[in-house]
């Protein structure tokens, strides 16, 4: 059988065998948890211990956890919560009329915030250095009593790069705006505690940390405005219309609950292969640069970029070798712009498109890296054989 | 749903992307008699095309090639390379993207806009043989 090497976990992960187990044995209580019969009850206790499981993990109380269907809908609920139409919204914020968030958001974060844009809201996406560090010079420049809500992620998905959030919260906070971070990389990657980190709202998704697909949660500090994205029930406290995927929620609560008892480990392994891959890379191909900050970074993740090979190029020649890993080159987009965090952080579009992520998880090992190393090389070589870019010659090697 | 394709592409774009055909190995050793380039690198695909002209009968005697880009730009390139030899540079000159596409059993339609540059180079190409050879008459004539 063809080898398989899985290095994309920061697209998504594959279930925890024990998440797997507690969803199977959660698939059996099929009651709707707002039913006050047994089985309903039976749901209910599944969805609430899943809610205890995540306060516990990353702080506040078990009542400040909505669920929602991803993270994207965790992100898209905090930047639809003001600017509400209804004329009875007096909500202290929508008389504030500009929001700040960054270059390199996810796109979830982009175009709801393009959407308040086209709703007559002014904002701002703050640059960020080579590093793809927020720049806090002009956050602090642009901040002021007119701002609403700063939204910033943690971790970013592309480059790994982690920011200062508590410094970049506690700014927000001295003009009375509200803050949001995307934490949707970052929890059970790194630690995260929504208390130190002062938030007040934060975004999670299962599926990032062996968990299921199509489960997220928010958390809503206390006393934090709230306005429902989906409307037309009680569930979730009112905030978030639907009957509850119990399942789902089930094997989120396992997810982070593995996470609390691995994640240390697990953190420290992956530092190991990433320093192994990275030496390796640097040993073995020629022309290359690695892409975001060399420590505040996410432990799995490496971004590189090879000159005169193109990303979906070299992702697609290591699928063939059962290598998986993604890029930032805009042909895997199906546009024609490469990777926006990348371009954000000063890279020449030639880089960026040239560019490929490889995020480890927990079963990786040593023996996979060194797999990767040797298939990388060889796929380069192929591709800089046929490329129209010279590479550079042997500078002196 | 018979004979989807396991891969991102077809088996045709599968079969040239991993072998790919006539690539060009040495410029100078090979001196062809036309030389194209089309694209940038900015967009995230360039192509050079180089031809052999066969010219007391007014067809390509040969074809080499060099792609920076993706998958389909790669299969392009090397399926346009093997359809040329043999054809006049009239009829190689009127090759469009569309065909080069159903050549490889079809394309996404945005990839045949941003990565089938290969029939740009190959004009380009037979153009810059056309001027080489005082046949200027004929270069461009097609744009």
């Amino acid at each position: 059988m063809k080898r398989k090497v899985y290095l994309d976990h920061n697209a998504t992960t594959p279930l925890h065998p024990e998440v797997k187990k507690a969803m199977a044995e959660a698939m059996e209580a099929f009651g709707n948890p707002s039913s006050m019969h047994g089985f309903g009850r039976q749901a209910r206790r599944l969805i609430d211990d899943a809610r205890d499981k995540i306060s516990s993990f990353i702080g506040g109380r078990p009542e400040d956890i909505v669920f929602v269907g991803s993270g994207s809908e965790a992100n898209n609920t905090v930047l639809n919560l003001l600017y509400c139409t209804a004329r009875r919204c007096e909500a202290p914020h929508t008389k504030r009329h500009r929001v700040i968030t960054s270059q390199i958001e996810h796109p979830c974060i982009l175009e709801a915030a393009g959407c308040l844009e086209a709703r007559g809201i002014e904002v701002i996406y703050l640059p960020v250095d080579k590093y793809g560090k927020i720049d806090m010079a002009k956050y602090e420049e642009v901040m002021s009593e007119k701002t609403a809500l700063v939204s910033v992620m943690m971790a970013n998905n592309e480059i790994g790069t982690i920011q200062d959030i508590k410094k970049i919260g506690s700014i927000a906070h001295k003009y009375g705006a509200l803050f949001h971070t995307d934490a949707v990389q970052a929890v059970g990657k790194i630690p995260v505690d929504v208390g130190d980190l002062g938030v007040d709202y934060l975004s999670l998704s299962a599926h990032k940390i062996y968990g299921p697909k199509g489960v997220g949660a928010l958390y809503v500090s206390p006393g934090a405005p709230f306005c429902p994205f989906i409307r037309g029930g009680h569930q979730e406290r009112g905030r978030r219309a639907g009957t509850e995927n119990t399942t789902g929620i089930a094997g989120f609560g396992k997810a982070i609950e593995m996470r609390a008892k691995e994640m240390d480990i697990e953190s420290r392994k992956l530092l190991s292969l990433k320093a192994r891959l990275r030496a390796g890379i640097e040993k073995n191909i020629k022309d290359i640069e690695f892409n975001g900050h060399a420590s505040d970074c996410l432990p799995g993740t490496l971004n590189v970029s090879f000159d005169a090979a193109e990303g979906e190029a070299i992702l697609l020649y290591l699928d063939l070798e059962g290598i998986a890993v993604s890029t930032g080159s805009a042909c895997s987009s199906g546009s024609l712009d490469p990777s926006h965090v990348l371009m954000a952080t000063g890279a020449s579009a030639e880089l960026a498109h040239g560019s490929i992520r490889i995020s480890m998880g927990r079963d990786n090992t040593e023996e996979e890296i060194d797999y990767t190393v040797e298939k990388l090389a060889f796929v380069i070589d192929k591709i800089r054989n046929m490329s129209t870019v010279a590479v550079k010659e042997d500078h002196g090697k | 749903m018979v004979n989807k394709p396991e891969w991102v592409y077809s088996d045709k774009v599968k079969d040239h992307f991993v072998n790919p055909r006539n690539v060009l190995d040495d410029e100078e050793e090979y001196r062809p008699d036309g030389k194209g380039i089309a694209g940038n690198i900015k967009c995230g695909d360039e192509m050079i095309m180089v031809i052999k002209v066969d010219k007391a009968r007014g067809i390509i005697a040969d074809c080499r090639w060099k792609t920076y880009g993706c998958a389909s730009a790669i299969a392009s390139t090397s399926i346009l390379s093997e359809a040329v030899k043999g054809k006049t540079l009239d009829a190689a000159y009127h090759i469009t993207a569309k065909d080069i596409a159903k050549e490889l059993g079809g394309l996404p339609e945005h990839k045949v806009h941003c990565s089938v540059l290969g029939h740009k180079a190959l004009r380009a190409a037979i153009d810059d043989y056309y001027k080489r050879n005082g046949m200027t008459d004929k270069a461009g004539k097609e744009k």
